[in-house]
């Protein structure tokens, strides 16, 4: 009787164990406030708090959230969207026209937003009746359902949001799976089950807690030792180890980001100081100076895509006129020496993560071949954008996370006035492109003018892209339903540990 | 002895001054603007605009100085503009966690320290006095998060008994938290031992040729009594005060050892509002600590009165 009684207790404490869902996280989110918040893995936890109007599925298709349908106005300069009935807040407040007109009116006004820029075409929202919503803009902007399935598109409690004001953040309260329990600050982040959930059907866990672990070696213990049953970011170089072990199993996908050198061709008086900013043979040469495959298989052990243009060759925006350029060192001399400069030299300025040193110092060797003398500049992060931010460099290993639509790749680096600009690129013909890109909602006119602008911007590089990293996830074997999205976000509808 | 009190109190205030200014001063050569580094990829200008304004970095040093000094003086450290919460609240809430941490390595330190140091003075010579050495090297010698990631593996990883890292406060499973506090400990006490191993040997060896050691032990006492209450008691004095540095030390040590093992103390703390330029957050915890550390330091003045009869009499 006794053993019965204990193998039961064994089984429900197990069962109890089980529907909790530990999620390690390579950094400690920022705010939790969708309008405020700015990085990367604080988007991961916003994934199980915080519904959106509109989400992304595996092939980056825009897909309902809290929206059922959509439909944009003759004009283009309007989006009715139809809006889920029987949703509830985390504090029980409804979800409806108002609610969304409060929040996206939040995200452009608030002090201190992030999200004014992505919204600033936004002119005004109306509340059509309670499950219809207007947005009127300034103008046709085709990223907008795009910018939607992210943070912008996030709508949280007016209530909470009022009685909070600029202290949101700390207790968010919105309309996800999971709603707030606690956070303490680099430890963990607890949510719970919502009970009134609208899809609760797709929802098997009770708890998740999310933990920063910034070490990689030191999180994939964590897994291995049982501690977690997820981690965001693995190491490239631990793939090898554990695909031999059966108790785990990797997850990865292409990132919608990526990897480049930025080079000043504009930004500053520095750009007309050094043949690389100066000239674009010199920069010419540089790029046939690299081999991209050989990047890819040393500075991320074979775990990113190459890539020559913003978004990965596997993209449907993917410029097919300008392909990846194989590496021809005879070419690059030559060049150089039309340019009047057989050895040209510049500072290659690079933040002080693991990532960006290695690309550096392989760079260095493979442009040393062509004739470059490149020093390299380690900088702390926060530093080395400041210095791009006044033009301070000649040219900067820099990473974009990337959004889903190509115009979140593009334009904030290549517009004239592109707040991340640090290029100083300013092309009338490449602007007049870009503005096409983002007002036609026709995809084969954008993808046309994408075409064109990857011809130019090949030509004059203002960026040298190099790779998409592959984002790699490990997870216990026993979790299903993992939905890989190459926004690099754990969606956790479907996630079930068997 | 109140005297002697008064005047060190009376000492702590200007440099308690001195040390805001310093704080203040080394955070404004940080280079980067903070405003950037806290506007997130997208950098809006308008959002960059609204954060130089919010934290007045467009105004002239002496002024922000002011803000944040009377901020200070009211007892308001500011809010953490990363996460948003008071920079109060947050060194209360990693207070505890830090100093946790810090005590059972400092008692790690002090059993492994003195007891090594006291046999390898007294076995000096010998292979006990050469093993002691030894460990001195090793524990000097190791890097604090390569003994860690060693450690996790080992005992972690391979053998299951403790948790790789994290951190379970221990009102709520005591039990939890020492299997998780013990390596972190072990590992941040490990460096700490080796010098205290080393100073306890030298003073050791200092008074154990006194004469009134001598005397000691021409009375006839037992060895065990001469070693361990006339001479050790003497060779303390100078342990407690390398004791008390090394808490100070240990509290700022805790960094890479914290971050190693993802323990939200203080280390993680102020590496992270660095890298982030939460500046509130900087300059309350660095002020904090050294506050603790001028305290640490009276405290361990204060002590040598407890353990030499002579001060109590001057």
């Amino acid at each position: 009787m006794k053993i019965v009684f204990a193998s039961a207790l064994v089984a429900v404490s197990f069962a109890t164990q089980a529907q909790t869902l530990r999620v390690g996280l390579a950094e400690d989110p920022d705010v939790l406030d969708p309008s405020m918040a700015r990085t990367f893995v604080g988007r991961i936890v916003f994934a199980g708090l915080c519904d959106k109007l509109f989400d992304l599925d595996e092939k980056l298709n825009v897909v309902p959230q809290l929206a059922t349908s959509y439909e944009w106005s003759k004009d283009n300069k309007s989006l009715i969207v139809k809006l889920r009935n029987g949703v509830t807040f985390h504090d029980g407040e409804k979800f409806d026209a108002q609610a969304v007109k409060y929040n996206l009116e939040r995200h452009k006004d608030m002090k201190g937003s992030n999200r004014r820029g992505e919204l600033a075409v936004v002119s005004s929202v109306d509340a059509v009746d309670a499950s219809t919503v207007r947005i009127n803009l300034a103008a046709p902007f085709a990223p907008l359902l795009a910018v939607l399935t992210d943070r912008a598109g996030m709508m949280v409690s007016p209530k909470a949001a009022e009685a909070a004001g600029d202290k949101f953040g700390a207790r968010p309260v919105c309309s996800g799976p999971f709603k707030f329990v606690e956070r303490v600050a680099q430890d963990r982040i607890v949510l719970e089950r919502f009970p009134n959930y609208w899809n609760k059907g797709q929802i098997h866990f009770d708890r998740i807690v999310y933990q920063p672990i910034v070490d990689a070696t030191v999180r994939l213990a964590n897994l291995r030792s049982g501690q977690l049953d997820f981690i965001e970011r693995m190491a490239p170089s631990d793939v090898p180890q554990l695909r031999n072990d059966s108790r785990f199993k990797i997850a990865k996908i292409v990132e919608i980001g990526y990897q480049g050198i930025t080079i000043n061709v504009g930004k500053s008086d520095i750009a007309q100081k050094n043949p690389l900013g100066k000239d674009a043979r010199v920069r010419e040469a540089f790029e046939l100076s690299l081999d991209r495959d050989a990047i890819v298989k040393v500075a991320m052990e074979g775990e990113a895509q190459p890539g020559n243009q913003w978004v990965a060759p596997s993209n449907q925006y993917y410029g097919k006129s300008a392909p990846i350029p194989k590496r021809n060192v005879q070419r690059a001399r030559q060049l150089l020496k039309e340019a009047g400069v057989p050895n040209p030299s510049f500072t290659l300025m690079t933040p002080t993560t693991s990532d960006a040193q290695r690309i550096a110092q392989i760079v260095q060797a493979m442009a040393k071949d062509a004739g470059f003398d490149i020093k390299i500049q380690s900088t702390e992060f926060a530093t080395s954008l400041n210095l791009a931010d006044k033009g301070q460099f000649e040219a900067y290993v820099l990473a974009w996370s990337g959004r889903a639509d190509p115009d979140g790749n593009l334009h904030t680096m290549l517009a004239c006035k592109g707040p991340t600009n640090y290029a100083g690129y300013c092309k009338d013909d490449v602007e007049a492109l870009i503005n096409e890109s983002r007002t036609s909602l026709d995809p084969a006119r954008r993808a046309a003018a994408y075409d064109k602008i990857a011809q130019a911007v090949a030509k004059d590089r203002p960026i040298v892209y190099l790779y998409h990293r592959n984002w790699l996830w490990a997870h216990n074997a026993k979790l299903s339903g993992l939905r890989t999205v190459p926004d690099g976000m754990v969606r956790v509808q479907g996630l079930k540990m068997n | 002895m109140l005297k002697f009190l008064l005047r060190r109190l009376a000492t702590i205030l200007p440099t308690l001054f001195f040390v805001s200014i310093l704080i203040f001063g080394l955070q404004q050569l940080l280079p980067g603007d903070p405003a950037i580094a806290l506007a997130g990829e997208e950098r809006d200008p308008e959002t960059i605009r609204y954060l130089r304004e919010k934290f007045h970095l467009d105004e002239p040093l002496p002024m922000r100085y002011w803000y944040w000094a009377s901020g200070v003086l009211r007892g308001d450290l500011g809010d953490s503009v990363r996460i948003q919460k008071p920079v109060t609240e947050l060194i209360l809430e990693k207070l505890p966690v830090t100093i946790q941490l810090a005590t059972m390595a400092m008692l790690i330190a002090l059993i492994i320290g003195i007891t090594a140091g006291v046999v390898s003075a007294v076995k000096k010579g010998t292979w006990w006095d050469y093993g002691a050495n030894v460990f001195a090297l090793w524990g000097l010698s190791t890097p604090n998060f390569w003994l860690g990631i060693l450690l996790i593996l080992l005992f972690a990883v391979q053998l299951g008994w403790l948790p790789a890292s994290g951190y379970v406060s221990p009102f709520e499973d005591l039990k939890a938290n020492l299997s998780a506090m013990i390596m972190p400990a072990f590992v941040l006490g490990n460096a700490i031992a080796a010098v205290l191993m080393r100073h306890t040997r030298s003073a050791m060896l200092q008074v154990l040729s006194s004469d009134y050691v001598r005397t000691a032990r021409a009375k006839g006492l037992d060895e065990r009594v001469v070693v361990l209450k006339h001479a050790l008691r003497n060779a303390l004095i100078p342990i407690i005060t390398l004791g008390a540095l090394e808490f100070g030390t240990l509290l700022s040590g805790a960094v890479l050892t914290e971050q190693v093992f993802s323990i939200p103390g203080f280390g993680k703390l102020i590496v992270d509002a660095v890298f982030n330029r939460d500046y509130s957050v900087v300059q309350g915890v660095v002020l904090f600590t050294a506050t603790v550390y001028i305290v640490l330091n009276l405290l361990a003045d204060l002590a040598y009165f407890l353990v030499n009869p002579r001060m109590r009499v001057q």
